[in-house]
């Protein structure tokens, strides 16, 4: 009615980190906007960070109308959040309308009425603290208190409308009963608002996983779909705009090494700078190994090494790479190498990800290792670990690291895990470490199976570990079948001829 | 006879209002109530009076004396209602 010609809305930055790049810019400006989740999805932390954020990061005040806890709980369960409420409240940035049932007398409906004394308190503290934010918690709470469905959705349309009027951005909750069903519980808050966010909490293969959606955004663009999110204790929400995420190609011809003069070799001059390698092998094959030699390889040439181990402690991971003439101690004293150890089930996969790049974010290292990747598939759903490996990508990718990943196969012999199911197209490389059966003994084999845009030889080398870390040896010229996981000796003589008569380049 | 404080909170003079007022008059008139005292705050020229009592609904009727404390939401147009919600019902019927 009030305008003729709709133009595109513009948008408010919310603050709220991963939410301004997966709503294409923030949330409406000007426009009420729904969010709406089942109980514990986290709404009420969401809509107050929509305020905090908005005095910390960009001075706006905001106000908070409480239909369900009482602003004094509010304070104290908002405050772990590192949100000062009290203070913000006394420098007039932040104001409670407190519209919840406690200590309010019982009220007897007698007849019709309207919410003319919520919109004046609103618009009153509005004015009073030039507030560009406002927050409504929550819808449910409402109908819980007055039965009339109709007179409340009318009031609730009153409401919007009069914020739109007075050009604040607003964020209205409500709950809902079941995380893929209705909207809302009532059925009819949609109605009241343009715009409408989804927060999920769904309980998928025994592990919670939360989850963003915006619904709609009436006349505005945003990103489809569902994306995870986490809520840090001490920070609040952070989304993680995975799939969102643009996988950056960057072609470098630069090389670095992989610790390992021998490998570099196998590469074509060492491991392109920026790649993502993955390492997949079986237990006991020298993934670990491998991975101790692109640290301290790197870190002896004055790389910047971050590793990330998930299955051995810091402890034995220092024995072992000491027992290779190649401890860490000293490197870590000098600040050239850091290493995160933790148990895959001490967090959710959401948060090792977060934690993974507060990381590198403060560490800024030129290369990081993940030992092993495999290991995070024991508390994820398998999206939500493709989600975590693509999300991993592209911060290495994004700050231009070289990455070092290892799989481990679920058998001795080889085969594929899932892991390199999800990862082997966005890994630029991948080293093959496979067991090789020969005469009865147990030797180890090594392939580079790609990698993009370099040669590398095509050989399967014997791989051999001793006192001084990994050496690669000469190619299993007699044995077919490794690759398969079922090595097969055949005479020499019969590979020499096979050779003459295929493309050189093929078997070398 | 107890003093009657009633405060009623409005949100401008509308028909819902107006209503309000005149049912409340004519209750206590009918109850034979000399002593009463009807305040009308209308909100949108004192909102913090409508914060400080943390008023949602317009029309609000306040029972401020004699206690207990009342509060009735609405035009008030069911007077039996209205009755029970003041403790104007005689006991003894």
């Amino acid at each position: 009615m009030d305008d003729l010609m709709p133009s595109t809305p513009e948008k408010m930055e919310s603050g709220i980190p991963g939410f301004d790049f997966v709503s294409d810019g923030g949330l409406p400006i000007a426009r009420t906007t729904l969010v709406s989740g089942s109980a514990g999805s986290g709404k009420t932390i969401f809509a107050a960070q929509f305020l905090a954020e908005g005095i910390t990061k960009y001075g706006q005040a905001g106000v908070f109308v409480t239909f369900e806890e009482c602003p004094k709980d509010l304070r104290r369960n908002l405050r772990s959040f590192g949100w000062a409420i009290e203070d913000w409240e006394s420098a007039g940035k932040w104001a409670f309308v407190d519209a919840s049932p406690e200590l309010v007398p019982e009220e007897v409906v007698v007849g019709d009425f309207d919410f003319g004394g919520l919109l004046a308190r609103v618009e009153h503290a509005v004015r009073r603290h030039s507030a560009s934010r406002v927050v409504i918690d929550s819808l449910g709470a409402v109908f819980g208190r007055y039965e009339r469905s109709s007179r409340i959705r009318m009031e609730l349309l009153r409401i919007a409308a009069s914020l739109r009027a007075i050009g604040v951005t607003a964020l209205i909750t409500a709950e809902r009963t079941e995380e893929y069903g209705t909207i809302a519980r009532f059925g009819i808050e949609e109605f009241v608002a343009d715009n409408v966010i989804i927060l999920r909490n769904v309980l998928e293969e025994e592990k919670r996983r939360r989850t963003i959606e915006i619904l709609k955004f009436r006349g505005t663009s945003h990103r489809k779909g569902e994306f995870p999110f986490t809520i840090l204790p001490h920070g609040g929400v952070i989304v993680i705009p995975l799939s969102a995420m643009e996988l950056k190609q960057r072609s470098s011809d630069s090389r670095v090494t992989s610790g390992s003069p021998e490998l570099d070799a196998m590469c074509g001059g060492g491991l392109l700078n920026d790649s993502i390698v993955l390492v997949s092998g079986a237990t006991g094959t020298g993934k670990t190994l491998m991975v101790t030699h692109f640290i301290h390889g790197g870190a002896a040439q004055g790389d910047r090494c971050l590793l990330f181990a998930y299955e051995e402690s810091r402890e034995q991971l220092g024995r072992n790479a000491s027992g290779w003439g190649m401890g860490f101690e000293e490197l870590e004293r000098q600040g050239k190498v850091k290493i995160v150890c933790a148990y895959p089930e001490s967090a959710s996969l959401e948060d090792h990800l977060i934690r993974i790049k507060e990381h590198i974010d403060e560490f800024r290292p030129n290369r990081i290792a993940v030992d092993s990747l495999s290991a995070m598939e024991r508390i994820a759903t398998v999206r939500g670990f493709r989600e975590f490996v693509l999300g991993l990508t592209s911060f290495a990718k994004d700050a231009e690291i070289t990455g070092l990943f290892t799989s481990t196969t679920p058998t001795l012999t080889g085969g594929t895990s899932v892991t390199e199911a999800h990862i082997s197209s966005i890994t630029d490389s991948i080293i093959l470490l496979r067991y090789v059966e020969l005469f009865g003994e147990m030797r180890r084999g090594i392939a580079v199976l790609k990698m993009r845009g370099s040669r590398h030889e095509k050989d399967i080398r014997e791989l051999s570990i001793d006192g001084s870390g990994m050496h690669i040896g000469t190619p299993f010229r007699n044995v077919t079948g490794i690759l398969a996981g079922n090595p097969v000796q055949v005479a020499l003589t019969d590979a020499l001829r096979l050779q003459d008569i295929t493309d050189s380049d093929v078997l070398r | 006879m107890t003093k009657h404080l009633l405060k009623l909170y409005i949100a401008g003079r509308t028909e819902r209002s107006d209503l309000a007022i005149a049912r409340i008059n004519e209750v206590c008139q009918s109850k034979g109530m000399e002593e009463f005292e009807l305040v009308v705050i209308d909100v949108l020229e004192r909102p913090q009076l409508a914060e400080d009592e943390k008023i949602l609904a317009t029309p609000t009727l306040v029972k401020e004396l004699p206690p207990p404390l009342k509060r009735i939401v609405g035009d008030l147009s069911d007077k039996e209602k209205l009755l029970i919600g003041l403790d104007l019902v005689p006991r003894s019927q």
